[in-house]
């Protein structure tokens, strides 16, 4: 119960900030910050509960947000139809290649998920339609009412799907799906032999958390008036995906989220203040100290602070 | 006696390794079977093929009236073939309860109350309730034996195959264990112990299998198995 009130008011407070707040700025860095709340909190639910670490996350990422461009381009397609084809496409993509490469374990996949975003990558360059090497401009449209500018728009869908993705991430966790997935992490042998059909599983968690990412990206080229293919398959997405439970912590929902929250508001003042190149060197700095002092994240450390007491 | 589980003509190659070559065997409904063999002579690779690990290259594997063989791993767990992993393989993230709630859910299809209900009956039984909500990684090395027992038995098996559930146990150790195991297969469970500790086969077992090399080279009561001149050659050499 608390868990859904705390859920609509975070929404609220969105609603809110949107209707005071003018400075435009906010809501272009804001928007930021959600995506990755969205992109970690779908890492996680297969990086993180299964332990399959996925370096893929912008082959996702991209394909939702490509996938938006070129039905917007075709169709002049609303902004929900757009997620909700870039949230199908990528989910499949997350199928299919959760079917090839599932059956991999450890470092090989995570190889294999590094494979799959340069193909991603190279088949975007080389399709005119949707713009080629040298990308796509796209017109945006005017904002649906109730909103007066068009990031402000954004900032909410973000927001909204943010919500959305962690009553997912926490559906997920708690059910019985989640202890499936925690014995996969654990001993997939050990999880097999329990009766867990870990292959099933797998594909699973693969599918909702590549739809998921799909839809972070889907709101991007609207966000930029622009897409490309360099920019939308960056590793950055990756590192930002896994970095993020990395700090906040794997085993709960609140990890990626408070760990998304920190490190993308950091790296945004970094951004602004000091330059972008720092703002790399500060994700990787900080990784470190925090596998090194605090390997179950920040979620991890408040629980053993509290349990000492 | 009708067969709970028959095998027939199992081959089991690793590249040119022949690791199982021809093996048939029948286990009866409520049997207590000891498989034995020296290192290297396919005892985890058989029951590997039998729970589901391993695919056979050739053969068959009958259980319970039903051809086994090509089905997965979970799906012969919901059959009732359960197993303990000779190096203990816990679910270290969770409780030892927890561990056990993973069967509960995956083949038993029970929810939490009552899979909690049950788990801590196996857990009293088996003499590991007062760790219930410890985790699995602060357990001795006999806790260990026993949670892969009781989370075995968690999945409500006809079958339970018991891997080396007693390698580097001290003497009072195996008892517990051997106790352990009796007490499972009067209240109905076929069980397969492969063991080393030869002196505790003998004392479990009612019919006794040696493999060498893939094959099996003898059978027979326990008794009569450590009089086979076979079965001496394999284990001393000769």
């Amino acid at each position: 119960m608390r868990f859904w009130i705390g859920a609509a008011l975070v929404l609220v407070v969105l609603g809110a900030v949107t209707a005071t707040v003018q400075y435009e700025y906010f809501f272009f860095a804001g928007y930021t910050v959600l995506m990755f709340i969205v992109l970690s909190t779908a890492w996680n639910i297969l990086g993180g509960y299964a332990g399959y670490v996925n370096f893929g996350t912008p082959a996702f990422f991209g394909l939702g947000a490509y996938t938006a461009a070129v039905l917007y381009k075709a169709t002049a397609a609303p902004l929900v139809l757009q997620i909700a084809a870039a949230a199908v496409m990528a989910g499949a993509l997350g199928f299919g290649a959760g079917l090839l490469t599932l059956r991999l374990r450890g470092i090989f996949f995570a190889i294999a998920t590094i494979a799959l975003t340069v193909i991603m990558e190279t088949v975007f360059i080389n399709w005119r339609y949707a713009g080629g090497a040298t990308g796509l401009q796209l017109l945006r449209p005017p904002p649906t009412a109730p909103f007066d500018s068009y990031i402000k728009m954004l900032f909410v869908v973000m927001g909204i799907s943010a919500v959305v993705s962690v009553v997912v991430a926490r559906y997920i966790e708690r059910s019985w799906l989640g202890r499936g997935l925690r014995a996969i992490r654990d001993s997939e042998e050990a999880a097999e032999a329990s009766g867990v059909p870990t292959l099933r599983l797998k594909l699973f968690a693969c599918t909702v958390s590549g739809a998921l990412m799909g839809v972070a990206g889907a709101p991007m080229p609207m966000y930029l008036s622009f897409i490309e293919p360099a920019s939308t398959f960056n590793l950055n997405y990756a590192v930002g995906a896994l970095a993020s439970p990395m700090i906040g912590g794997t085993a709960h929902w609140l990890g990626p989220v408070i760990g998304a929250a920190v490190l993308s508001s950091l790296q945004q003042i970094i951004t602004v203040t000091v330059s972008n190149e720092m703002n790399v060197l500060l994700v990787g700095v900080v990784l470190v100290v925090f596998v090194v002092v605090a390997p179950d994240g920040i979620v991890g450390l408040f629980r053993r602070l509290f349990s000492r007491k | 006696m009708s067969a709970l589980l028959s095998i027939q003509g199992l081959s089991k190659s690793f590249g040119g390794f022949a690791a199982l070559s021809g093996v048939s065997l029948q286990v009866g409904a409520g049997e207590r079977f000891g498989l034995i063999g020296p290192n290297g002579s396919g005892k985890t690779t058989l029951i590997n093929c039998v729970s589901g690990l391993l695919r056979n290259d050739a053969g068959s594997i009958v259980f319970d009236d039903e051809e086994v063989s090509r089905l997965a791993a979970y799906q012969r767990t919901r059959r009732g073939i359960a197993r303990s992993f000779q190096v203990p393989r816990p679910f270290h993230s969770m409780t030892v309860l927890e561990n056990l709630l993973v069967p509960s859910a995956y083949v038993a299809h029970m929810k939490d109350a009552e899979g909690e209900a049950r788990a801590m009956e196996i857990l009293k039984s088996i003499g590991l309730a007062d760790k219930a909500a410890a985790h699995a990684n602060q357990l001795s090395q006999v806790e260990l034996r026993k949670l892969e027992l009781a989370r075995a038995m968690a999945a409500q098996p006809k079958l339970l195959i018991s891997d080396e559930a007693m390698a580097g146990l001290a003497g009072n150790e195996v008892d517990e264990v051997l106790a352990i195991l009796f007490k499972l297969n009067e209240s109905g469970i076929t069980i397969i112990m492969i063991e080393h500790i030869m002196q505790a086969v003998m004392r479990f077992s009612q019919r006794v299998i040696c493999l060498d090399a893939g094959k099996i080279i003898c059978e027979g009561t326990p008794a009569g198995i450590v009089k086979n001149v076979d079965v001496q050659k394999a284990y001393l050499g000769a």
